[in-house]
């Protein structure tokens, strides 16, 4: 059974070690090396954050392994990097070059629209994005070894972020109250395995660790996301699109330590020069929605 | 008997659910006044730069050197890493409790993460245990007081000295309480 495999053990383990803690979206090394001062506990590496290739369009594709090697070199935290939907062989070059962490990730243009990645081949684990506990728990199946919701990339506003989280703890608690003739029914209708949904019932969580992720912009949306149940917040173009990204880094570290400490965020809050400046969801056109991408 | 977790960050929770277990009170520590009412204290497994940094920040940096001197503190990768005298190949000024130099990500990257026996000594026969390993920290060096209580092929990965109890692995990642159980004792025997 996946959940007692050694080698998906070892996976969820570093998930683990990232708990409570903020990962920031990187384009260089210099970037990186703020984001380690400011006491991230990871940095994602790429050519471009979320925001910008939104705007700038065309096919996002992973990043120069060069560039992440670079970023590798400058700092002593785990490296993530991202691959596309479905696209093994750039999986297959990051676990190469040694990354800690594959996030086969819906900000890049999916490489394929039938098949995710079938992560057990890999000895390096992967984080996957989730709208909903059917597609969180498909990933864990193809072997995600951490979760995050999807939220829409590159905006600044949290809006999905919360939507997803949201649904995803509903649907924990629902689970709980099943009895057990009704849980292959209920997995046949969220399209998941039985065992993992026997699993949450049993636990009263998900099988591995859940992050926020998708439209972080200050320090209270991380105290926000932190008290719906994300256990991590991933940060993407929030801080290096904002004015001050040391300052807002870590702040938002602050934030996420301390996320029932009002105080605390208030402190982390005051002073901040201007965020990113974001936009409404219903700005964006359907077909042009991050988070629909991946089944 | 409380012990305090630190939860600056990191796997705490997984260390809370091993005393759950056991059946000993615990509390979370994020601030220095979360620590008064603990006997004793473990710090987790996460990343010791954030530790570090955090730690400073909020006052409880100086209150752990005290806190270490007159009780019992355990801690795991990260948290071994913190209580070191020196880190070998990363500029980071540490807790300085108990006298090891330890190397960083000593064994790679995740990808040479692993799982394995080990032998442990804790009351005079050697056991093997099962240890997980990720991105690990290795002692490359221990100096005065110090007693070596575990190895795994030529590396100590389980030492102490009369206050401080450090794995190199992550035994809050298992089932097997035998080493928090080892550290409740010492929390004991130091009150």
């Amino acid at each position: 059974m996946l959940l007692e495999d050694k080698n998906f053990k070892l996976k969820v383990g570093l998930a683990e070690m990232l708990k409570g803690g903020v990962i920031m979206d990187v384009t260089n090394a210099e970037q990186a090396k703020i984001a380690e001062d400011a006491g991230a506990v990871a940095v994602m590496a790429l050519e471009r954050i979320p925001a910008d290739i939104r705007a700038q369009g065309g096919v996002a594709r992973m990043s120069d392994p060069k560039l992440i090697k670079e970023i590798q070199e400058a700092v002593s935290i785990p490296v993530m990097a991202k691959c596309r939907i479905g696209h093994f062989a750039e999986a297959q070059i990051l676990e190469s070059i040694g990354v800690d962490f594959i996030d086969e990730s819906e900000v890049l243009t999916p490489a394929d629209e039938e098949y995710h990645i079938d992560k057990h081949a890999f000895k390096v684990p992967f984080v996957c994005g989730c709208r909903d506990i059917g597609e969180a728990l498909r990933r864990i199946a193809e072997g995600a070894a951490l979760l995050r919701t999807k939220g829409e990339a590159g905006t600044g506003n949290i809006v999905e972020a919360v939507r997803h989280m949201r649904a995803i703890q509903r649907a924990i608690k629902h689970i709980t109250t099943l009895g057990n003739e009704e849980l292959v029914t209920y997995a046949k209708s969220i399209g998941a395995p039985v065992e993992l949904v026997k699993f949450v019932k049993e636990n009263g969580r998900l099988p591995v660790p859940n992050f926020a992720a998708g439209g972080v912009a200050t320090p209270a949306d991380a105290s926000l996301m932190m008290q719906l149940g994300a256990e991590s917040i991933f940060v993407g173009s929030g801080i290096f699109k904002s004015e001050d990204p040391a300052s807002r880094a870590k702040a938002i570290v602050m934030a996420t330590t301390h996320y029932m400490d009002f105080d605390i965020v208030a402190k982390a809050s005051e002073g901040l020069k201007e965020a990113m400046r974001g936009m409404d969801i219903k700005e964006i056109p359907e077909d042009q929605l991050l988070q629909t991408r991946g089944w | 008997m409380k012990i305090g977790i630190l939860a600056i960050q990191g796997d705490f929770e997984l260390h809370a659910q091993m005393l759950k277990k056991i059946g000993v009170a615990w509390q979370l520590v994020r601030l220095p006044q979360d620590l008064s009412a603990c006997d004793g204290l473990i710090i987790p497994g996460g990343e010791s730069t954030t530790f570090i940094k955090l730690l400073k920040k909020s006052g409880l940096y100086q209150e752990l050197k005290t806190f270490g001197q007159e009780k019992t503190i355990m801690g795991t990768c990260a948290g071994l890493i913190i209580l070191s005298k020196r880190i070998k190949n990363y500029p980071l000024e540490t807790l300085a409790l108990i006298d090891l130099e330890v190397e960083r990500n000593a064994y790679g990257r995740q990808i040479d993460s692993f799982i394995d026996d080990i032998e442990i000594n804790l009351n005079g026969t050697v056991k093997t245990f099962e240890a997980v390993f990720i991105r690990a920290p290795k002692i490359v060096r221990i100096g005065r007081g110090v007693v070596p209580l575990g190895k795994h092929k030529s590396d100590i990965v389980l030492a102490e000295n009369p206050h401080i109890l450090v794995a190199t692995f992550h035994p809050e990642l298992t089932e097997d309480t035998r080493i928090h159980d080892y550290f409740l004792k010492k929390v004991a025997a130091n009150l």
